[in-house]
């Protein structure tokens, strides 16, 4: 980031504070746009961490390491940690880099309140992670807070509460700026249907998060009200009902999974074309899908709640509704395989990541579909399978296509290439321990294996070990990644502006790296 | 118009659907509650009423046990019989005795379970003490009753089902009596 620092100097007319201060009060989309990446990758490793101590306690049958009620606190966070702390930001982190460059804009629309956004996030992280220390410990009825659990827990409920209030304004506070930003602040001559596909699946995205972000703001804040304020939302004894919360949450909670998506195929759909030096195939049809695919998945949200009690007709709606996303899904994938076909092919580090996504998420995509079938999920859901499941879309998915964006604009951010053969050697240790990680879990759900329980049955004990120590592989490769990222920001090979030889948007005519204001004058698309 | 100007109207609108949509979760609770009525999905605290006569299928032998829990409030509760034997499609009547054993009024609710779940089907309550509130004076003892039928439609591998009654307490605040479910768990 010195570099970036040094070129500001030179510009007279910059006046903005050095050093702390120059964080704190900064309203540059790019500077945002790099701690929220930061922000998201201290958040991955603290997550990771409380992965690796639930694979640690799972590696051998029996209660080793922790006990059982840290154990679910464990994975309650984790699951809470990595959801809103590191994927979340780190997408939000990519929009505010890329999606001004991107456009032809100078910044985001609200600078201010983009500041805004981001430092809502850390105090909410020290409430979600300070809830360990309160007394009773931080939550652990799952990440899905469903009462009664979640009515009867401790204080550290009450500062999870809070803590999702003020990542949920967070959130809001971003789509609205990115919304605004993509649909006012284009370059001349960019009609929504020339925008690079990375910005189109933003502006969906942020759509989507202003229509359920608020909605579970309201969820818990009716669990708030039942805990102190004696209402009974979901209190059974005053009238309410607990499997209310599970309606309201799941219509945020399944929107949100393709909140968490969606950038990633926008990354992937940056990466294919770049690296096989052809435009994307069928742009149009890509941006219907990913319309599609958001619409579709503000109606499927029961199908997480098929044994919580439905009539018949319900679970087959729900059924359905959900089998249906895999159509415009799979013109997302036959798309990105269209690209590649007869491309110019090149294997680079980001290319790599975009072809593994494509692989594992369509593989997560799959056990999605064999999940949505009533008869089968009554019998894999709560197991290992639904784990492997939603790791292979949100891992080998969401968190591959940030790696390999991470590695796309690197050389952009920093000015200076990535280690290029530390970078291959970061994806295929990802892939392999991943796969170690998790493929065995479908194994382990199929045969019954308990999700959210730790201790199990000695004929899984096989299995947990390999899993365990894959994740373990997993994640130390990830020290790898920082050890690349820090190497790249400190020096390296100069990147040109256009870094890449197949790369076509905006962002590759600014020189590397980037003007502090990118854009004074902004550019015409012919 | 310029564009900051332009960033206001789309600022103000998004906010305004934020506003709305937050809204919409809370309303989801109105909405969810009609659905449950309409559907007759979850109807806990209503009576059922006979459509039509049942046949009395004096063939068959149904054992209801009954069950009486409290959860959290200072009464005594039970079933005056512990079980009873029943002809499908009969007509049967049962009563529950509870007892206040504090020195304050109390607001109490129960809240029916069955055992198996698929006894929520097929049985009929026409009058039963947990369809309101039940108010018990300081140290009141009070026999409640509970009328109910099976239909004949229950398949005929169930031979014995049970019907459970939890009270809670209500109040204007009921956190005391979550803190005593905590304290229990």
């Amino acid at each position: 980031m010195a570099a970036v620092h040094d070129h500001d100097i030179a510009h007279a007319h910059d006046h903005h504070p050095t050093g702390l201060m120059r964080w704190l009060t900064s309203t540059n989309h790019k500077d945002i746009g790099t701690m929220y990446l930061w922000f998201s990758f201290i958040m991955f490793l603290t997550g990771g961490v409380m992965a690796l101590t639930i694979r640690a306690e799972l590696f051998q049958p029996g209660i080793q390491i922790v006990n059982p009620e840290f154990f679910n606190q464990l994975t309650t966070l984790h699951g809470l940690v990595m959801i809103f702390g590191a994927i979340m930001p780190a997408f939000v982190g990519f929009a505010n880099w890329q999606v001004p460059m991107m456009i032809g804009a100078p910044d985001m629309a609200f600078a201010r309140m983009n500041n805004w956004s981001f430092w809502l996030l850390p105090p909410a992280a020290l409430l979600l992670l300070g809830s360990f220390f309160a007394p009773g410990g931080a939550p652990a009825g799952g990440w899905t807070i469903y009462p009664p659990l979640s009515v009867q827990m401790g204080m550290g409920m009450d500062m999870t509460i809070f803590a999702i209030h003020i990542m949920g304004a967070s959130s809001i506070m971003g789509s609205i700026n990115i919304i605004t930003t993509i649909l006012n602040m284009r370059a001349p001559g960019m009609t929504l249907m020339k925008m690079p596909m990375f910005v189109w699946t933003w502006l969906i995205t942020a759509y989507l998060l202003v229509l359920v972000m608020p909605v579970l703001a309201g969820a818990v804040t009716m669990l708030l009200t039942d805990r102190n304020f004696g209402t009974n939302f979901f209190n059974a004894a005053g009238g309410g009902d607990p499997v209310m919360f599970q309606h309201i949450f799941w219509f945020f909670g399944h929107p949100e999974v393709y909140i968490m998506i969606l950038p990633a195929f926008g990354i992937v759909s940056e990466i294919i074309p770049t690296f096989a030096r052809k435009p994307l195939f069928g742009y149009s049809s890509m941006v219907y899908a990913t319309a599609s695919i958001a619409i579709l998945s503000c109606i499927v949200w029961a199908h997480h709640m098929f044994t919580a009690g439905m009539p018949v007709t319900g679970q087959l709606f729900f059924m359905y509704a959900t089998m249906l996303i895999a159509v415009p899904t799979g013109v997302k994938v036959f798309n990105w395989t269209a690209t590649m076909w007869r491309g110019s092919m090149t294997f680079e580090t980001p290319m790599l990541f975009a072809i593994g996504f494509i692989f594992l998420f369509t593989l997560g995509g799959f056990s999605g579909v064999v999940c949505a079938i009533v008869p089968i999920d009554i019998q894999v859901q709560d197991t290992y399978y639904v784990i492997a499941h939603f790791h292979y879309v949100l891992v080998s998915g969401a968190l591959f296509a940030i790696f390999g964006g991470a590695y796309y604009w690197l050389p952009k951010w920093t000015g200076h290439m990535y280690d290029e053969t530390l970078g291959k050697w970061h994806f295929w240790l990802s892939m392999f321990f991943f796969n170690l990680t998790f493929f065995v879990q479908h194994f382990l759900g199929l045969a019954g294996m308990p999700r959210r329980i730790p201790d199990y049955a000695l004929q899984f004990a096989d299995f947990n070990m390999i899993s365990s120590i894959g994740a373990f592989g997993f994640g130390l490769s990830q020290l790898l990644f920082l050890y690349v990222v820090l190497k790249c920001i400190r020096g390296g090979a100069k990147a040109t502006a256009q870094t890449w030889e197949g790369a076509k948007t905006l962002e590759w005519t600014l020189p590397s790296p980037p003007p502090y204001h990118s854009f004074e004058t902004p550019p015409v698309i012919r | 118009m310029n564009v900051t100007e332009a960033n206001s109207v789309v600022l103000r609108k998004l906010l305004i659907f934020t506003v709305i949509m937050f809204g919409f979760g809370f309303a989801l609770v109105p909405f969810y509650e009609k659905i449950c009525e309409v559907t007759g999905l979850n109807n806990l605290l209503q009576a059922d009423t006979l459509v039509e006569n049942t046949q009395v299928d004096t063939a068959r032998w149904v054992t209801v046990e009954l069950d009486a829990n409290t959860r959290g409030l200072p009464w005594q509760f039970k079933p005056l019989q512990s079980s009873v034997r029943v002809h499908p499609g009969e007509l049967t009547q049962v009563v529950y005795e509870v007892r206040n054993n504090s020195d304050r009024e109390i607001n109490g609710q129960a809240i029916p379970s069955y055992s198996p779940q698929l006894l929520g089907k097929h049985l009929k309550k026409l009058e039963c003490f947990c369809f309101s509130k039940q108010v018990l004076k300081p140290r009141e003892v009070r026999q409640m009753p509970v009328q109910f039928l099976i239909e004949p439609g229950l398949p005929t591998d169930i031979n014995t089902v049970t019907i459970s009654y939890t009270f809670f307490e209500l109040g204007n605040d009921n956190t005391a009596s979550l803190d005593i479910n905590a304290d229990q768990l």
